[in-house]
């Protein structure tokens, strides 16, 4: 077993245009993980996360997968190297069945065809199984957040990013992908969890990163989730 | 003089005109679902298709098939390489205007070839015995009728069939609905575009086949007027999606039919007239396209 970390950013910059949207960026994430990446709008969460599947190009920096530099390769092939992300705002495809879906989900897969990846899909998302055949897009939108973890857990991903699984959601309904989250890392997923909820956020990772205007402020434990005054001087810092 | 009642013999070369049509509504609708690209230029696929019968006419039919199939299939991956995926991102309208340029430097090219012996057009007589009319109830159907007619239900049921119960028919469709994040699933876009590019290059090849044995006299002009009114129908039926397109490229070559039949012959030049100002007025009443439905909220393209 080798103690590198399974995913890490050394001194990552973004920028859109001549805007920066990630200054000097360093944070890792150990293997069995579930680190958070935590901070108000527009402070450079999802961009980071884009960067890291080669959605969005890094100016300077490295990023690091399980010690393999992915700066440059294409989205798809940081998603058959397994990272898989969970988009915000699902991005499900809603005239798609369920299944099909999920079956998307594959593609990330070297053996594209692995029904047993389903089958697991289907024991921790019940819901799903019972609408396999219904166009995604009759799903409600905590059972839409539902179908997108389980797509991005059906690649059978290393790493598995998650860009802000709660927003839009109800609030019983946030509880129940926090829930998720909680069963996933069980599972022994690697998670980077992207949140704008802070507290439910540093209390449920091993680490938290606070990012601010596109730089790390400060990294929180989960003891810090009680102390609004230190997330509060996070976020103002 | 009276207008002639549209009769069964009507009718079925109208489905078979667009029936034929149809296939290149696909051709075209393929390509533009994964790469938002209005290849104007499929036309050129078809003539060159059409050249290559005429230029093997002396051999075994068969033999001419395959290599009508092998320089359209060569043809079109050459373009995606040289010309489609350095444009990829492009905007529309730069990737249309190089369709364009791309159709008319083919044509010139062909005319180049073709003026070798000292005239412009060549014939096609590979498979000219389908000209030859059967009777069906009193009907006389040529052969190449009830070829287009099968040839269009046969390849748009496979094509629905790979479309919806294959891996790459479902990464086609995902691209095409939603590229970036197909992508970040892991769709692979150069085997999809590939793919779809390939597809549209075999419809291309069948098209030829059965346009040369309608129109054996193969010019470089060869294949533009039918590729100007199967993009009007394929905008009429709807261009977002792959099955409307296809009903677009349909209906307009049904349309044309019934029209060219109806019309005596000594009036059938005003039938552009009769299709095109057909064309305005469906898509001033449907802009969104003649078979799209009305509450469509989501758009699945392919």
């Amino acid at each position: 077993m080798n103690d590198r970390p399974l995913l890490e950013l050394r001194s990552v910059e973004i920028a859109y245009g001549r805007v920066a949207a990630v200054r000097g960026l360093s944070l890792e994430v150990q293997r069995g993980e579930l680190v958070g990446l935590i901070g108000p709008n527009g402070a450079g969460k999802s961009t980071t996360l884009h960067a890291i599947m080669g959605a969005v190009p890094i100016s300077a920096g490295e990023i690091i997968v399980d010690g393999v530099g992915v700066a440059g390769r294409a989205p798809e092939a940081i998603a058959r190297s397994g990272v898989a992300l969970v988009p915000e705002g699902r991005r499900v495809f809603a005239s798609f069945s369920v299944e099909e879906n999920l079956r998307l989900g594959l593609a990330a897969r070297r053996n594209g065809k692995d029904e047993h990846a389903l089958e697991e899909a289907y024991e921790l998302f019940p819901v799903l199984r019972e609408s396999r055949r219904r166009p995604a897009g009759v799903l409600s939108g905590g059972q839409q957040q539902q179908l997108a973890i389980a797509r991005g857990l059906v690649a059978g991903p290393r790493l598995l990013l998650l860009d802000e699984p709660s927003l839009g959601l109800a609030p019983a309904v946030v509880d129940s992908v926090f829930e998720t989250l909680a069963r996933i890392r069980e599972h022994g997923v690697t998670v980077l969890l992207v949140e704008q909820r802070a507290q439910r956020t540093v209390a449920l990772a091993d680490r938290s990163y606070v990012l601010v205007n596109g730089e790390l402020r400060a990294t929180l434990a989960p003891a810090d989730a009680g102390d609004t005054d230190r997330l509060v001087a996070a976020y103002l810092a | 003089m009276p207008l002639a009642v549209v009769d069964a013999q009507t009718l079925v070369d109208a489905v078979a005109l667009g029936a034929v049509y149809a296939l290149m509504a696909v051709g075209i609708g393929l390509v533009f679902g994964v790469l938002r690209l209005v290849n104007f230029a499929y036309g050129q696929l078809v003539m060159a298709g059409a050249y290559t019968l005429a230029f093997t006419s002396h051999l075994h039919p068969a033999v001419s098939i395959v290599a009508c199939f092998a320089v359209v299939i060569a043809l079109s991956t050459a373009i995606d390489l040289a010309v489609f995926r350095p444009l990829r991102g492009q905007s529309p309208a730069v990737m249309l205007v190089t369709t364009f340029a791309l159709a008319f430097l083919l044509q010139a090219v062909a005319r180049i070839v073709d003026v070798r012996d000292g005239t412009i057009g060549e014939p096609v007589r590979v498979v000219g015995q389908l000209n030859r009319a059967v009777g069906i109830g009193g009907v006389n159907v040529r052969q190449v009728t009830i070829l287009a007619i099968v040839l269009g239900i046969v390849v748009l049921g496979l094509l629905a069939l790979l479309l919806g119960r294959t891996t790459i028919g479902l990464h086609m469709r995902a691209a095409a609905g939603d590229f970036r994040t197909a992508r970040l699933l892991g769709v692979r876009s150069n085997r999809v575009i590939g793919f779809a590019v390939f597809l549209s290059a075999l419809l291309a090849a069948l098209v030829a086949i059965v346009l040369t044995v309608r129109k054996p006299l193969v010019t470089p002009a060869y294949g533009l007027q039918e590729t100007i009114v199967v993009l009007v129908g394929v905008v009429v039926g709807g261009l977002d999606r792959l099955w409307t397109a296809t009903l677009g490229g349909f209906a307009i070559g049904f349309a044309t039919g019934v029209i060219n039949g109806v019309l005596p012959t000594d009036k059938t030049i005003f039938l552009p007239t009769a299709v095109f100002a057909l064309v305005i007025l469906v898509l001033l009443l449907r802009p969104g396209g003649l078979f799209v439905p009305r509450d469509a909220a989501t758009v699945e393209r392919v």
